[in-house]
């Protein structure tokens, strides 16, 4: 089910690789004491360092390796124990230093794999370049005065991971799986928050085509900052329709830097080739090279959560779930751990039944996430004790749900209010069954004459008798006894 | 009443024991230093002077030596090379772009200088952004030396870039100041103005508020009459800091201590391709005499080689200029100091550059960004790299031979306010001995020796391996008590 572009003259194939920055969850700066929170007012998180005044000198944030080696160790990468850092100079209003500290030829990781889940339950091993660290630039603001820009320094500084993907994608639903996979991974490894909306996980993706059977690499196109995930495949789709009709028209594709028109649905070049940089990368001489030792890895290793890979296997071996099911549940952590949660000591499936189709059901019409949920897991095993020990048909638990979803209350206590606790006491439904035999004497004829259809309108009948309390089990069968003789 | 010629005349180490009997005040030791830079302003040594700044410093000073809480320099005045961001106080780097600007921090080196109780005399004229070995490159005027060639009416250079320095100490309106190394800018000034420089090893001072030259390279270190104020001045300035990454965590020696340990038995190693054909007679006759000062004393000399000696100066013209370029992008308008107006961003960096920056800057700056640009990386800045590293493995291996290396400072004595201007390579030459040891990272030392015929100052170098400044300091003694150099004002 690969996906292809059928064009004039033939079946093209996208190739793709991603570029994603995503700022390392870290208090301070990565050359500097001050501080990284989102939303402040504009330049008062602003050191002089981050500000490039003279004689300054970055110090880095061991807290920002730390999150690098993590996150390359969650990436199954080769951790670089010796890494340095480099300038890429580059003049620009919202860059201080007139470089960017950044990692060149020699970066913190090296090469890893993350694994996607394709819909059709197969795997795809998508190769991970590099990942290295540098420091973000600040923020120009061109729309707060006619003729002047504003600049906020605020973001100056602060710590990004840049991981580059080898180019091994193929559609813009793998790149798609690729940012949700590597988000769901960051989000374990708490090295990155993944808020595409908030800035802090920026995609840049580079997009080449090639007739369907071709091998070479042609001339790829980097689409700049896209900001979710939906616009990276769709930029992906429109910039690989683009080079398909510049190709087939006898044009040619230049290397070039273009951004996605998410109104317009179009991507456009972004500065063009007489303006490209020279960022005349070399080793910063304000910071000695990085370097690390095992017990540094070793430390970090051991302190590394259960991945999603990982915790998916777990669950399938240990719960008994299907992959999809078990991916489902292990994409959001937090979510995984609600589960565990309710499953543990309990039938599993149907825990896992409850948590991926009734909860997540209510937490997505309503747009709130697990950790806001009104029903909480402990709420949630309970009312599957209540199931299993027969207090509850699952008809009144789907209304006791209902009730807990809407008032947050435990289960136990909402079918003692509302009395409505299931009746298996055979002595009461007993009685009920008597009653109605003896009043419908014609119905329990047809029915030992043969119409056994009449079974469901008995047990209707039962149910209605008991305020739909009766066990629908237990009434089959003593219904079933009762009417036989 | 103190004679204030005499005050201003003393040694570090004899006004902190003076000050210590009380014989003066510091507030009185300082009033005769700004008397005599008041004197002597038509030296250009200071781009600003802090009278006040000094006074109320001294006053301090004063109160503490009164209750007997006196720091190492307590009320020492001293002038500051206007490289050091000072707090409050205008720090240019004698560059045009940052006229105006007042830092709001003061740098790790004059802190420590403060907080041991030194008063600031005011901020040193030098070349613009230290790129210079004549003090010709600064914004505000070059600096005179206060020697003149015998017979002789014109100026001279003080050498450069910490010429400020080097003139104030020569003329005795500090005590002693502070300069910044890159590839000679302490010891090559030194010996033009007949002190004693000292650039310490790559590490040994913070860089933290030092406006940056060539990252790799710059050193800040003391400039002083004497080897022991230079011992005094050093400790209180170096140290390890946490805020600058090559600071070397390393404890401070007592580098006084070993200005009496003489240099019996050291092995002072004589390098054989630092006597080039050509080599000023006077300059060589006077390297020998110090060879013959260090037998005196008991050393043995060995004849050593330093094979790259003479890529050095190529190498150091590859990689300073490479490491400024970049360092100086931030000089762009946008944040402080000079702007100049224009009609886009980028018109607004070319004219603010282009108002900002002096020719030497300019040229150094253009130099650096071909270095390491895309296709000429490789062939200068990367092997360059290499060949750094080849000049650092030639001490390496010649330090297995001897403990200290004698050289001279300079290739020649000072020269005139107007000569070799145009030809900006032959300028470059005055750092032919000195820039060696600045690629290696090593610690090196001019001490004043001799007057050479016209009756200029001319200085021997000292250089030990990395970290061994306790030795240098031991062999600059000697020589030191050896010359029994002629001072301006007399015997400090």
């Amino acid at each position: 089910m690969s996906y292809v572009i059928k064009g004039e003259t033939g079946q093209w194939e996208v190739v793709i690789g991603l570029e994603v920055h995503a700022q390392v969850i870290s208090k301070s700066k990565l050359f500097s004491g001050a501080p990284t929170e989102f939303g402040a007012g504009p330049n008062t998180q602003v050191s002089f360092i981050d500000a490039g005044m003279p004689g300054m000198l970055p110090v880095i944030n061991a807290h920002a390796v730390e999150q690098a080696v993590r996150t390359g160790l969650g990436l199954k990468a080769k951790i670089n124990q010796r890494s340095v850092f480099a300038r890429k100079n580059y003049f620009y209003a919202d860059l201080p230093q007139g470089y960017q500290i950044s990692q060149y030829d020699m970066p913190i990781v090296g090469e890893g794999t993350l694994i996607l889940d394709m819909p059709d339950g197969t795997t795809r091993a998508i190769g991970i370049e590099r990942l290295h660290l540098e420091q973000d630039a600040g923020k120009s603001v061109h729309d707060m005065h006619p003729s002047k820009t504003f600049i906020d320094l605020n973001r100056a500084g602060v710590p990004l991971m840049e991981i580059v993907s080898k180019p091994d994608l193929r559609s813009p639903e793998e790149a798609g799986l690729y940012l949700k996979k590597l988000r769901s991974i960051l989000r374990y490894l708490g090295t990155c928050d993944g808020n595409m909306e908030e800035g802090s996980m920026r995609c840049d993706a580079n997009v080449s085509v090639r007739p369907v059977g071709s091998t070479e690499l042609r001339t790829r196109c980097e689409i700049k900052n896209v900001n979710s995930v939906r616009f990276v495949m769709q930029a992906i789709e429109h910039e690989a329709m683009r080079h398909v009709d510049v190709y087939e028209s006898g044009g040619s594709i230049n290397q070039e830097t273009r951004l996605y028109d998410s109104n317009k649905g179009e991507t456009r070049p972004m500065r063009s080739k007489e303006f490209a940089h020279d960022y005349r990368y070399f080793p910063d001489p304000d910071l000695q090279p990085l370097e690390f030792d095992d017990a540094f890895v070793a430390a970090i290793k051991s302190k590394l959560p259960e991945l999603p890979d990982d915790k998916q296997a777990r669950f399938i071996k240990d719960y008994g779930l299907s992959a999809y099911d078990a991916g489902v549940l292990v994409a959001e952590q937090e979510n995984a751990l609600y589960f565990e949660e309710v499953a543990k000591g309990r039938d599993a499936k149907l825990a896992n039944n409850w948590v991926s189709s009734n909860l997540f059901g209510v937490l997505n019409a309503r747009g709130v996430a697990i950790g806001d949920s009104p029903v909480s897991a402990k709420n949630l095993g309970r009312l599957l004790d209540l199931i299993a020990d027969n207090t509850l048909s699952s008809r009144m638990a789907k209304e006791v749900f209902e009730i807990m979803a809407e008032t947050g209350n435990a289960p136990d206590a909402i079918v003692e209010e509302r009395g409505m606790k299931q009746i298996t006491d055979t002595g009461a439904i007993d009685a009920a069954i008597d009653q109605i035999i003896a009043q419908n004497a014609d119905k329990v004829e047809q029915y030992r004459s043969g119409k056994e259809q009449l079974m469901g309108w008995f047990v209707g009948q039962v149910m209605k008798a008991t305020q739909g309390k009766a066990n629908p089990g237990v009434c089959g069968e003593l219904l079933r006894k009762k009417l036989k003789s | 009443m103190p004679d204030f010629t005499d005050l201003t005349a003393m040694t570090i180490a004899a006004a902190r024991a003076r000050l210590a009997k009380k014989d003066f005040t510091a507030l009185e030791l300082t009033d005769a230093h700004l008397a005599a830079m008041d004197k002597a302003r038509d030296l250009n040594a200071f781009i600003v002077t802090t009278p006040d700044v000094a006074r109320e410093r001294a006053k301090a000073a004063d109160v503490r030596i009164q209750s007997g809480k006196a720091g190492a320099l307590e009320g020492i005045p001293l002038g500051i090379k206007d490289l050091f961001c000072t707090e409050g106080v205008q720090t240019t780097a004698a560059s045009h772009i940052l006229e105006g600007f007042k830092p709001q921090y003061e740098s790790t080196v004059s802190q420590k200088l403060r907080d041991a109780g030194s008063v600031m005399l005011g901020k040193l004229n030098l070349d613009e952004f230290a790129m210079g070995s004549s003090n010709m490159t600064s914004y505000f005027g070059p600096v005179k030396s206060p020697w003149k060639a015998k017979g002789r009416a014109d100026d001279l250079v003080p050498g450069g870039s910490s010429g400020g320095s080097a003139t104030a100490v020569s003329a005795c309106l500090a005590m002693g100041a502070t300069g910044t190394d890159t590839g000679g800018s302490i010891r090559q000034p030194a010996s033009f103005c007949g002190i004693v420089g000292v650039k310490p090893t790559y590490g040994r001072c913070s860089r933290w508020g030092i406006v940056a030259f060539a990252s790799s390279l710059d050193q800040a270190g003391p400039m002083t009459r004497t080897v022991r104020d230079a011992a005094i001045m050093l400790k209180v300035m170096c140290g390890h800091d946490p805020k600058d990454s090559t600071s070397a965590p390393l404890a401070v020696p007592d580098f006084e201590a070993a200005l009496s340990k003489g240099v019996k038995g050291l092995r002072i190693g004589i390098p054989n391709e630092y006597r080039p054909d050509g080599l000023n007679a006077e300059v060589a006759a006077l390297w020998d005499k110090g060879i013959q000062w260090l037998k005196d004393a008991g050393a043995t000399t060995v004849e050593i080689s330093l094979p790259h000696t003479k890529s050095a100066l190529p190498t150091y013209y590859i990689v300073a200029p490479a490491e400024a370029s970049s360092n100086l992008a931030r000089y762009d308008g946008v944040r402080f100091g000079q702007r100049v107006e224009g009609k886009t961003l980028d018109e607004m960096y070319a004219k603010t550059r282009a108002a900002g920056f002096g020719t030497e800057v300019k040229r150094r700056i253009l130099i650096g960004t071909y270095v390491l640009s895309a296709g000429y990386y490789d062939a200068y800045y990367l092997k360059a790299q290499k060949v750094r590293a080849l000049i650092a493995r030639d001490f390496t291996e010649a330090f297995e031979k001897c403990d200290a290396i004698l050289t001279p400072t300079a290739p020649s004595a000072a020269f005139g306010l107007h000569d070799k201007q145009d030809d900006p390579v032959a300028m470059y030459l005055n750092d032919v001995f000195t820039v060696p040891a600045s690629l290696a990272g090593i610690p090196g030392a001019s001490v004043p020796a001799d007057l050479n015929s016209e009756g200029l100052p001319l200085g021997l170098q000292v250089l030990t391996k990395r970290w061994d400044e306790e030795t240098m300091f031991s062999v600059c003694q000697v020589l030191e008590d050896a010359a029994k150099f002629p001072f301006l004002k007399g015997a400090p």
